[in-house]
């Protein structure tokens, strides 16, 4: 049963990932480049850099690439599902947990404290993503005013993430001479 | 019915737009929270505190998250477990139609100067919207408003401020500290703020 296979697999990357991104890069090579061989090295990064300038969350860019690979476009379908799977799973007994606890105070406390933490956390993403995305000072401008239209105009994202496509496209787009 | 077609259409558009990764569906959540008031700025810095925590990957646990809260407030619990299931396959799908389609011309795609081009301005525009949500956290939880037009407001709330500076330097400078998973921050953090009653 192959689709089973697939959705399986990809349902362990799924519990064995935290965190996402390039976090989960060595666990899905362990999981389908070495003991699957579905895939080859170098796919798997090509899937990984199409997964960065895609849309959506670069694990499910990888499993439907790959269940592609191996089942076609069905194949693809259940591998994402199967890569889904574990957080449906674990994120909705949680939530409906927190529910049942979030007025009590030393969860509010504690609530209070997460933040803050998220807040470094965040930061200290934006640090690194920054030295790939800011690079010269067309990126610079385009970075300070989405920045500034979004935290004091509450600018939709959609429309700033079109207008940034549109840019890079006008800027970089022309035939090199 | 309604609340599921919106919730599948919002969660849709964020999975269309939000390119890079991780923390790059916080904006268009941030927008889904300020649109419908499903759910408030301070839910959404728990949301992204538990995703970070749990296994599988972040825009999907916030989905699902969002998705089951959402729902379980209209309909109640057993309803909210369908709730995450329409969110999740509304972030899902679009990229499961484009890397479909991708994957026919593979090679062609990644040296296509109109995609360098596009991502050229698509990076710096996924970094400003995360820096603009990170903005809107740092304000609820440090500065104690919702919105930077309010900053007359504002007060520093002490404890939180040491508290972010005390996991930014184990994050980044303390070389034993800094490799360690998020969770384990999380879980300090959270210890703190039963300590120190940082939510009076």
């Amino acid at each position: 049963m192959l689709y089973l296979d697939l959705f399986l697999t990809f349902a362990r990357i799924g519990v064995l990932t935290f965190g996402g991104g390039y976090a989960m890069l060595p666990i899905i090579q362990r999981e389908i480049v070495e003991k699957k061989g579905w895939v080859t090295e170098t796919e798997v990064m090509d899937y990984y850099a199409i997964g960065q300038c895609t849309p959506g969350v670069i694990a499910v860019n990888t499993a439907t690439f790959t269940g592609r690979h191996i089942a076609g476009n069905l194949g693809g379908i259940v591998a994402t599902a199967g890569v889904v799977f574990p957080s449906l799973v674990i994120i909705t007994v949680i939530a409906a947990l927190i529910r049942g606890f979030a007025n009590l105070k030393p969860v509010q406390d504690a609530l209070a404290g997460i933040r803050v933490c998220v807040c470094v956390l965040i930061f200290n993403a934006v640090w690194k993503m920054w030295k790939k995305a800011v690079i010269d000072k067309v990126t610079l401008i385009l970075y300070l005013a989405i920045l500034i239209a979004s935290v004091f105009f509450d600018a939709s994202p959609i429309l700033m993430v079109v207008i940034a496509a549109v840019c890079g496209l006008i800027i970089r787009g022309r035939a090199k001479a | 019915m309604m609340l599921y077609l919106q919730l599948f259409w919002e969660f849709f558009q964020a999975g269309l737009f939000a390119i890079g990764g991780g923390m790059a569906t916080v904006p268009f959540l941030q927008d889904i929270s300020a649109k419908t008031g499903w759910f408030t700025a301070a839910d959404l810095a728990d949301m992204i505190a538990v995703s970070e925590s749990t296994p599988g990957p972040i825009g999907i646990n916030m989905a699902t998250y969002v998705g089951y809260t959402t729902v379980h407030n209209h309909y109640g619990p057993v309803a909210g477990i369908l709730g995450s299931i329409v969110a999740t396959v509304g972030l899902v799908t679009p990229s499961v139609i484009i890397i479909l389609i991708i994957a026919k011309f593979l090679e062609k795609f990644r040296d296509n100067r109109y995609v360098n081009a596009a991502m050229y301005g698509l990076r710096a525009a996924s970094v400003a919207l995360i820096s603009a949500a990170g903005i809107s956290i740092v304000l609820i939880s440090v500065f104690r408003i919702t919105d930077i037009r309010q900053f007359r407001s504002a007060v520093i709330d002490y404890r939180s401020f040491l508290l972010a500076a005390l996991i930014l330097a184990l994050t980044r400078w303390v070389p034993q500290t800094k490799k360690l998973h998020p969770v384990i921050f999380i879980a300090v953090s959270a210890l703190i703020g039963i300590v120190f009653h940082m939510s009076a």
